[in-house]
């Protein structure tokens, strides 16, 4: 294959992430706060949608986005609202807004079918997209690709070197200790809450206004998107730059699927495009079977070197969820 | 005592019937953004779903593969399990039943024979993807929920392979499906209509028989207390994994003969999406009824109504027919919410 087209394609593969990158890190948020946002398939869609629909209408990208990131975070507030205040399953409203938000999307979408809608721009970096290689693949992308790219840095430093993010980690963990420590965990839990469904409502509008441009319906491809975001939000164990890396690593299986498609003609495209996800049960296998109690014992029988070799190959793998995550918090 | 239990039963009938009024409010706002006329929409839906002796029979048609589904989920529900990956157990139901037909139909084995084999190789197929599920989640702590996920989508892909590949029709294979299976390998139904009364029945026997399990059996009880405290059940004794193992492959069988009337009783062959979504919609009835078996069937009559109803919605008012799911997932929220409300204003 033509060096060129390798090239162009691992882009690709870098801005079809983007949405994903944007998703799995506004969970990562929530989640290290100690909410699941289980929304996140149904607030892809309608985002997208509604992202569409709006930029469509007022002929605005920005409006597009606004809308989305509106959108998203009214979402994330339901599950804020009903979980924390009204001690409801997080679950369970979470997985009723995945389905409900997804009808929604395609009940209101229906007249934007098909239509014609701007498209986010490619916007080289005048300098850095000349370097050979590397300014192929990473700087001849639009605006939201270098914004992924500056969110994953951004949120690692501010989840793992500053006071608020050592505070965002310390209510997911151990919420009572926080609380006397002077944080308001339920407040921030809100608000952890509400900011990463805003991320996860620019994940839409990045598809419908980029990635796959345009509104389609039942048939946009999108739906899947926001289950995928959160297994990967388990295997970036609530780490940006491990969740982008799994984000990548999706995006790269996708598109080998797509490459390899021609040569195996006898296999239905469908069937390439689901590839990644028995890989995702594979790699969730993975990273949790070192917490299972019988994986010790097991271990503990082997002699000595195996033993300690497996152990470490586990542990290098496995991820731990906030210690608190999906437990409500109650400071009496 | 008495008497604060009665008042409370009545405020809380007063919060439901405020989150359906509030559910309705909502999808008719729905409705009115998208510039429909409300109440044309809820007459068709009416008449979509009660107009004619056909469309009652439509509604039973779609009421058999909800029941099962309901029943089983009930069961998983109740070991504080969530069984996502329902939608996959009912489509590998359905692929063993057209495998089990597909190998058995050229033999000269009698057709009801063939049927009945079609039934077992359905529940064991549910059986075998939500056992995987439960096998994840046991031995390598994959949460319940991303199996599942996962298996969903490898179910829809196997589906779809086999249709257009080993399975597909003579010439050459499309989304229509495989070959039609011929009469004789058909489940009766009344005559002049699609609704299969032993299908029918073995809904309303799997609900029922959920109903009698979690309400007064030795099983249901350990079950329940798996549910509500795990650790504390495996304390006391109760060998925790093999009743959460037990209530996914109760479940797996009740979604692979959901999976199985779809073939044998309504397609008669295998379409892209067998499950029709109707995995998804027992979780949405489990929830809206509390997880209690007694209200499950008449809620699952209502939601497979609704389905039905706005079927004719894309073709009289351009108006796409997910606005059922609308209704039917506000209905639940709004449920779910005003629990909460009722519970936080009764608390303090």
């Amino acid at each position: 294959m033509d060096t060129q087209i390798i090239l162009i394609g691992l882009a690709g593969v870098l801005a079809s992430s983007a949405p994903i990158v944007f998703a799995t890190i506004g969970e990562t948020f929530a989640e290290r706060s100690g909410v699941i946002n289980l929304s996140l398939n149904g607030t892809i869609l309608l985002t997208a949608m509604a992202g569409f629909a709006v930029a469509v209408t007022t002929n605005s990208l920005f409006l597009g986005f606004l809308a989305g990131a509106f959108i998203g975070g009214l979402v994330a507030l339901i599950v804020a609202f009903s979980s924390i205040t009204l001690k409801q399953s997080q679950v369970a409203v979470g997985f009723i807004l995945a389905l409900t938000c997804r009808d929604l999307a395609y009940y209101l979408g229906n007249p934007f079918m098909g239509l014609q809608g701007p498209r986010v721009p490619s916007l080289p970096i005048p300098g850095l997209a000349d370097i050979p290689i590397i300014g192929v693949i990473f700087f001849q992308q639009d605006v939201l690709v270098y914004a992924s790219f500056l969110l994953i840095i951004v949120s690692y430093v501010f989840i793992f070197k500053t006071r608020p993010g050592l505070m965002l980690q310390g209510i997911g963990e151990k919420p009572a200790t926080a609380f006397v420590r002077g944080a308001n965990v339920n407040r921030m839990r809100y608000f952890y809450t509400v900011l990463g469904g805003m991320l996860a409502g620019l994940a839409g509008p990045m598809f419908s206004l980029s990635v796959k441009a345009g509104w389609k319906g039942t048939i946009s491809g999108l739906d899947g998107f926001g289950w995928i975001a959160l297994a990967l939000t388990i295997f970036g164990g609530w780490n940006p730059l491990r969740a982008a890396f799994g984000a990548y690593l999706f995006g790269l299986l996708q598109w080998l699927g797509l490459v390899l498609q021609p040569s195996l003609p006898n296999i239905p495209s469908q069937v390439l495009q689901v590839a990644p996800f028995p890989l995702m049960i594979l790699t969730l296998l993975l990273v949790n079977i070192g917490n299972a109690e019988w994986v010790d014992r097991t271990l503990a029988a082997l002699p000595e070197k195996t033993r300690k070799g497996l152990a470490n190959v586990l542990r290098a793998l496995r991820t731990s969820p906030p210690a608190s995550l999906g437990v409500p918090f109650e400071n009496e | 005592m008495t008497m604060m239990k009665t008042s409370s039963r009545w405020s809380g009938i007063g919060f439901q019937a405020l989150a359906v009024l509030l559910a309705l409010a909502f999808t008719t706002v729905v409705m009115l953004i998208s510039g429909a006329d409300p109440l044309q929409v809820y007459q068709n839906i009416i008449t979509g779903a009660l107009g004619s002796p056909t469309k009652v029979d439509d509604i039973l048609v779609a009421w058999t593969p909800l029941l099962l589904a309901t029943a089983g989920l009930l069961l998983t529900f109740t070991a504080g399990l969530w069984n996502i990956g329902i939608e996959g157990q009912i489509t590998l139901g359905a692929i063993f039943t057209t495998w089990a037909l597909r190998v058995l139909q050229p033999t000269d084995l009698p057709p009801t024979l063939i049927v009945a084999v079609g039934f077992l190789a359905g529940a064991l197929g549910g059986m075998f993807w939500a056992g995987l599920v439960g096998l994840l989640k046991i031995f390598g702590n994959v949460n319940e929920i991303f199996g599942g996920l996962g298996l969903n989508f490898v179910a829809t892909a196997l589906t779809i392979w086999l249709i257009f590949g080993p399975w597909k029709r003579p010439g050459v294979g499309s989304m229509s499906g495989t070959e039609p299976f011929p009469l004789e390998l058909w489940l009766p139904t009344l005559p002049g209509f699609r609704l299969s009364p032993l299908a029918l029945a073995m809904g309303i026997i799997a609900i029922a028989i959920v109903y009698i399990l979690l309400r007064g059996t030795y099983f249901g009880l350990r079950l329940k207390a798996v549910g509500r405290n795990g650790r504390a059940a495996f304390l006391m004794g109760i060998p925790t994994t093999r009743y959460m193992l037990m209530a996914f492959l109760l479940c797996g069988l009740m979604a692979g003969l959901a999976g199985a009337t779809q073939v044998l009783a309504v397609y008669h062959r295998l379409i892209p999406s067998i499950s029709s979504g109707y995995g998804f919609l027992g979780m949405m009835v489990a929830m809206l009824v509390n997880y209690q078996a007694l209200w499950a069937a008449p809620v699952a009559l209502f939601f497979a109504a609704l389905n039905i109803g706005s079927i004719q919605l894309p073709i009289v008012l351009k108006l796409d027919s997910s606005l059922s799911g609308v209704l039917q997932g506000s209905l639940v929220l709004f449920v779910l919410l005003m629990d909460g409300v009722r519970r936080r204003l009764t608390r303090s």
